[in-house]
């Protein structure tokens, strides 16, 4: 496939790194004709024609259980849920608690930029303390969930839980690679990726970093 | 050699499956659809019991995705979350099979008889009930039901539910199914290919796209009509009364009509054995005949297939119709001679 095939997402969007960085190790590890990607409803459904990679859209916070029930049915594939941290932590995560606990051999892709993008920049479960949001107009009076050290202690110990961020193009690669080899080797995976998202921090150029840099602090980058 | 067998309901529609070449059964348990999946797992079938219905639909989504025959069961509130992965399934044309095993209100006690998950099951999703309904009367049936169910919803790609209830999967009755189980079966076929790249959306850019994607369905829908719908029609020829009733009320409804018949009442029954697609054409043909002075609509829930009798009659057939309601209330044969002898034309 060589069509030129235009990216939907906002301008200044993550989405685009994550999506290429996935790309270039599963083609990599000689894995793209047997990856399925799935995407959940947010801002990840605009990648659906995005990758020469068999790719649907699912529901909102539903991606992970289609996907677990995917590669049930095809254990051969490399099956990889692409999703929003509310998706993944609000509405899907009691699916997403419960694969991880019966060690799902999936990948579950987790795009956090800390507001929901696609209905307009709400509060999202990842949303800082004080952070206003369309619906936290005073600001955030929740801390936010920080979902890989929420999920490890319910995991298999050879799962593989990790968080990069998408100014850390290698560190981003080095996991993916963890996480489908995790997925070969039978065992569930999952990595974060703090975004950016300018169109909803209403931040400019240099001031998208420097706030995807702040949001380190936070949510600490590495192997969990 | 015979294959009679004293078996339940819920043993009847595990069978089925087997038979049907089911693969997995995604599964919650919730009465009185329970036993359907313990009966399925205890024939050492696979299956995985999710932490929700809605976790189940959308593993049955991802398993037909991958080309896997997948299915599950449940009932009332677990119908409700089902009705998330069935709105994909629907949308996406995909072959997903659900037994709903209907009761009366959330839990406990009342969960054996009801007919209060017809709308549920028809319309329940955010879409336009475009999926296979069926509405068996009988264990017999229930299986033959079960095996259409997969075989017409790999076919034609709609969604398929065999909407029976708590009562018929509890009864426990000698079945033979030895002339059933020669039914072929329609192999599963990967919805998503191993050989080739599909990008598959189930949103649209444009409103135009989605509706053309609807109409498309819609257009398919119909045209399978005349092979899926079915009805049974009992003493129709010259009823000047003709009840309609679906599954288990059916069942009281045909040995009421015994009883009438011998007391001289000129009546007769139309029994939908699908609900979608309705046998429209059929249920003219009978209604519509000028002998038929009146129809009763006799359903445990408050009009949910009258509504669906008066929505697909033509609109030029202009008959009496009586709709008769026991919401969530078991339906005699007796209730439904008295109700048919007080009846004046």
């Amino acid at each position: 496939m060589t069509d030129f095939i235009p990216a939907k997402f906002c301008p200044g969007c993550g989405y685009p790194i994550v999506l290429m960085m996935m790309h270039n190790i599963l083609k990599e590890l000689n894995l793209n004709t047997r990856a399925v990607l799935g995407l959940d409803i947010g801002c990840s459904l605009l990648a659906w024609n995005f990758l020469p990679i068999n790719t649907f859209q699912t529901h909102h916070g539903r991606v992970t259980p289609t996907m677990l029930g995917f590669k049930r049915a095809r254990p051969n594939s490399i099956c990889i849920g692409m999703t929003g941290d509310g998706g993944a932590y609000a509405i899907g995560m009691q699916s997403l608690a419960h694969a991880i606990k019966r060690d799902e051999p999936i990948t579950v892709i987790v795009v956090n930029n800390t507001v929901y993008g696609m209905t307009g920049g709400q509060t999202a479960p990842t949303t800082l303390h004080g952070q206003k949001t369309d619906t936290s107009l005073e600001g955030n009076i929740d801390n936010p969930i920080s979902g890989p050290e929420f999920f490890r202690p319910l995991a298999h110990k050879d799962a593989f839980f990790a968080r990069s961020a998408v100014n850390e193009p290698k560190q981003i690669q080095e996991y993916f690679r963890k996480a489908f080899e995790t997925q070969q080797a039978g065992h569930f995976s999952m990595v974060e990726i703090m975004s950016f998202c300018p169109t909803h921090w209403k931040t400019k150029g240099a001031d998208t970093i420097a706030h995807l840099n702040e949001l380190k602090e936070t949510f600490k980058l590495g192997i969990i | 050699m015979s294959e009679k067998k004293f078996i339940s309901g819920s043993q009847v529609a595990v069978q089925a499956a087997i038979d049907a070449g089911a693969q997995m059964m995604y599964g919650y348990p919730i009465t009185p659809a329970t036993e359907v999946f313990t009966g399925w797992i205890k024939n050492k079938q696979p299956y995985l019991q999710t932490e929700d219905e809605i976790a189940a639909g959308f593993a049955i989504c991802g398993a037909v995705l991958a080309g896997q025959k997948a299915f599950t069961a449940t009932s009332g509130p677990g119908h409700v979350l089902m009705q998330d992965g069935l709105s994909m399934a629907e949308a996406m044309r995909l072959p997903f099979v659900l037994i709903a095993a209907q009761r009366g209100g959330p839990s406990s006690g009342t969960v054996i008889y009801s007919q209060q998950e017809v709308t549920l099951a028809c319309y329940g999703g955010n879409g336009e009930g475009l999926r296979l309904v069926y509405s068996p009367c009988g264990l017999e049936e229930l299986y033959e039901l079960t095996r259409r169910a997969f075989n017409e919803s790999w076919k034609y790609r709609f969604p398929a539910i065999v909407l029976t209830d708590g009562y018929t999967l509890k009864t426990t009755a000698v079945v033979d199914l030895e002339n059933l189980q020669k039914i072929e079966n329609i192999p599963p076929h990967a919805l998503v290919p191993e050989d080739k790249i599909i990008h598959w959306p189930n949103i649209y850019t444009f409103e135009e796209e989605l509706f053309e994607e609807l109409n498309s369905a819609k257009a398919d829908f119909e045209n399978i009509a005349d092979e899926v719908a079915s009805a049974e029609t009992i003493e129709v020829e010259d009823a000047e009364i003709i009840i309609v009733a679906h599954g288990i009320v059916g069942s009281s409804t045909k040995e009421a009509i015994k009883q009438l018949r011998i007391d001289g009442f000129k009546v007769g029954m139309f029994r939908p054995i699908t609900l979608r697609p309705f046998a429209k054409k059929q249920l003219d043909k009978v209604i519509g005949a000028s002998q038929v002075k009146k129809v009763v609509v006799i359903e445990s829930s408050m009009g949910q297939l009258a509504r669906i009798v008066r929505d697909e009659l033509a609109p030029e057939i202009d008959k009496s119709l009586v709709s008769l309601h026991y919401a969530g209330l078991g339906v005699e044969t007796q209730e439904i001679i008295n109700q048919i002898e007080k009846i004046t034309l």
